[in-house]
């Protein structure tokens, strides 16, 4: 149960990181990518998947 | 300017993946959510969960119906575990059936919708699975949810690198820590799926099981297809079986349960207990590799054009042709299977006989269709659990 609650933490970590980079590109294909990458962290953050 | 056409393609990508995640989100969410209804039987003397036998599980996941139909007379005890693996649906709609249908005159039967219901949560990814299946009743179309092999990540997670069973210490592949078949006899404080099957030897325990049949199906492109799979006490049972099913009703083959292969509930659960246990496979092209497209129709009709040439190629380990393997045949198959086992149970233990009325043979149900013996749940004297 902690290692599954640390993987949430690490998940949110991650999701952090993503939409911040996405924030800060200059980049628009890099962007799209970085939402890409973003969603299956946002359904697991959720629950949902 | 730049800044402004920049933030404008970044919006309109924020909003497609909004949208997608919204999408995603409400059809897992509707799946994970969705709850099968069942009308309890004639047979049917009392409903309790898997965490009434190890209270760690109670209100959890896998806190799985357990359907009890006690004769009051005395007699062997037979527990039917359905859904082992929730993609392989021929199982749990045998194990529904029973319980809307079954008496027992003698003894008691037990039996398990799902037995693991967090897997039946999910559908595996990137396989395109459908979510849901159909199937047309006498009333109306009742509506079941298709699940995966394994236990839902997002109930046990993460997987370990390499997966020890216990108590063997035989080494399998990670992701078999979610899977109900590789987990016996599970442990008190092992993964999800570990938990549910040490839940499932004390209700073996508590309710003095004396055998237990695992229902499944698998591709044809498996070798351990279409047959009855024995751990070494229950042989006589499987061999009078598979021989009289063979002659008078469908082929059916019969395999002893290897004794290095663990964490299969065949191997173990005869081993820890006093129950000896089967383990009864029937055809599903839908789970075959080689499969066209993976829709609902395949799942219920198991036709597939592309198994088809696999196996006029010599490439299956079990006969396919124009006619698939529809899912009448599929949980006739499964019925006639698990009554000719009890039958058998009690021409060899007299002492302890178990009889079960009420349920279709293969011939009634491949003749009338799976839907013809389930009960209208909007009935006026429907008792339904939500499964």
């Amino acid at each position: 149960m902690a290692v599954m609650v640390l993987y949430y933490v690490i998940t949110a970590l991650f999701t952090v990181i993503l939409v911040r980079n996405f924030i800060k590109t200059r980049d628009v294909q890099k962007g799209i990518l970085y939402l890409a990458v973003l969603m299956p962290f946002v359904l697991r953050l959720f629950r949902l998947k | 300017m730049r800044l402004n056409k920049e933030w404008t393609i970044k919006g309109i990508a924020m909003a497609v993946t909004g949208i997608i995640l919204v999408l995603a989100g409400i059809a897992f969410a509707q799946h994970r959510n969705f709850k099968e209804e069942v009308v309890l039987g004639p047979g049917v003397t009392a409903v309790r969960t898997l965490g009434d036998y190890f209270t760690p599980l109670k209100g959890g996941p896998n806190d799985a119906n357990v359907f009890i139909l006690d004769s009051g007379e005395p007699g062997g005890t037979m527990l039917v575990l359905g859904a082992s693996h929730p993609e392989e649906p021929a199982t749990s709609l045998t194990a529904h059936l029973l319980v809307e249908n079954a008496r027992v005159e003698q003894g008691k039967l037990i039996v398990v919708i799902h037995s693991n219901p967090s897997a039946s949560t999910v559908t595996r990814p990137g396989d395109a699975y459908p979510r849901f299946f159909h199937i047309e009743s006498d009333w109306g179309i009742k509506k079941f949810r298709m699940g995966d092999r394994w236990a839902n990540p997002l109930d046990s997670w993460p997987d370990p690198e390499t997966y020890v069973h216990f108590p063997s210490g035989q080494l399998l592949a990670y992701m078999d820590v979610r899977n109900l078949n590789r987990t016996w006899p599970g442990r008190a404080n092992g993964s999800l799926a570990e938990q549910t099957c040490y839940a499932f030897m004390r209700l073996i325990e508590a309710e003095g099981v004396d055998l237990v049949i695992d229902l499944h199906e698998a591709e044809l492109e498996y070798p351990i297809i279409g047959t009855i799979v024995a751990h070494q006490r229950a042989l006589r049972i499987a061999a009078m079986a598979s021989m009289t099913l063979t002659a008078e009703e469908f082929r059916i083959g019969m395999e002893i349960s290897p004794l290095a292969l663990h964490g299969l509930s065949h191997r173990e659960i005869g081993d820890h207990s006093n129950a000896p246990a089967f383990l009864a496979e029937t055809p599903q092209p839908f789970l075959d590799r080689v499969r066209g497209i993976t829709d609902e129709s395949l799942l219920l009709t198991g036709k597939d054009e592309f198994v088809m040439k696999a196996g006029e190629r010599g490439l299956l380990y079990w006969p396919i042709d124009e006619d698939g393997w529809p899912i009448d045949v599929r949980v006739g198959r499964h019925c006639s299977t698990i009554l000719s086992i009890a039958e058998f149970w009690t021409m060899f233990n007299r002492s302890k006989p178990l009889v079960v009325t009420g349920v279709p043979r293969y011939a009634d149900v491949v003749a009338e269709g799976v839907g013809r013996f389930f009960a209208d749940p909007r009935g006026a004297s429907a008792q339904v659990v939500l499964e």
